[in-house]
């Protein structure tokens, strides 16, 4: 029988909650960090090969559904948001809602997923494939290597939603929680940038 | 600890500035769209470091983390920014 315990993370809840956290390992942000480098550098690519011929991107971008890029955008910001509450519920050692939040957090993966291959379906019924010209070189490239970081990131989900279930909430564990969660969201920031650059920007 | 009070303001206001980036992207208040897409790329951006200090708790962080955030969000931003100018 699982139980609500409120007092027996009652340390690892202070630590996580004191200043100068870094919240999850220090290996995870160096891969946050080597990540929002290489995305960074590739939405600068992107922005100077859109100046150089804008028109081409400007009639490209009328071939996307921009309905989709919004739903997604739900999508991702509503799981970040559960996946933050769960960390704070694990702080908390409340099982149920950590387990929960985690799980909603992964039926948004999901969603995201489906609108994802559907849009792709879409495109390449449309004949619009990845060498179509440079705008859709990088909106496959781009929304491609993020969907990839989607899929990892659904894999630690499930891990995290699994292990918030069994045993006890430990520092070590929440540790881990943090740093699957910091993940996600670095999941969740690079969307936000793909879906202005290339869904809204005029 | 941050209060799931406040992590679900920082959901609202998120899908509030989801919701003014795609009227900007709808020809709303903006005359150009030159000056529309500036609109879009400044609340990405605003998006991504509210993300950044409340959802990932960098505001809680080592100062050294904290500025190597602030900086990319500022340096990507800015060069996006005149990129698309």
């Amino acid at each position: 029988m699982q139980q609500e315990n409120p007092t027996d993370a009652g340390a690892s809840a202070s630590a996580s909650a004191s200043a100068n956290h870094i919240p999850g390992e220090v290996g995870i942000w160096v891969v946050i960090f080597g990540d929002m480098l290489v995305f960074g550098l590739m939405f600068l690519t992107f922005m100077y090969y859109r100046r150089e011929n804008l028109p081409l991107f400007q009639d490209s971008q009328l071939h996307l559904n921009q309905t989709f890029g919004l739903i997604n955008t739900l999508f991702m910001l509503s799981s970040s948001w559960f996946v933050a509450l769960s960390v704070q519920a694990a702080r908390r050692s409340q099982r149920r809602r950590a387990c929960g939040g985690f799980c909603l957090a992964l039926l948004c993966g999901l969603g995201f997923s489906v609108v994802k291959v559907l849009e792709y379906r879409q495109k390449v019924g449309a004949g619009i494939l990845i060498d179509t010209n440079d705008f859709f070189t990088f909106y496959y490239v781009l929304t491609g290597i993020h969907f990839l970081h989607v899929c990892i990131g659904m894999v630690i989900l499930g891990f995290m939603a699994r292990s918030s279930w069994y045993g006890s909430f430990t520092a070590r564990k929440i540790g881990h929680f943090e740093s699957g969660a910091s993940f996600w969201h670095l999941v969740d920031l690079l969307w936000i940038a793909l879906f202005a650059l290339l869904y809204l920007l005029p | 600890m941050v209060s799931p009070k406040r992590l679900t303001l920082v959901w609202l206001l998120l899908l509030g500035a989801t919701a003014l980036s795609w009227a900007f992207g709808h020809g709303a208040m903006f005359v150009t769209p030159l000056n529309a897409g500036t609109a879009i790329v400044l609340i990405a951006f605003f998006k991504i470091r509210v993300v950044i200090l409340e959802f990932m708790e960098i505001r809680h962080a080592p100062a050294l983390m904290r500025i190597a955030c602030e900086a990319w969000v500022l340096g990507i931003c800015a060069g996006v920014v005149v990129l698309s100018r």
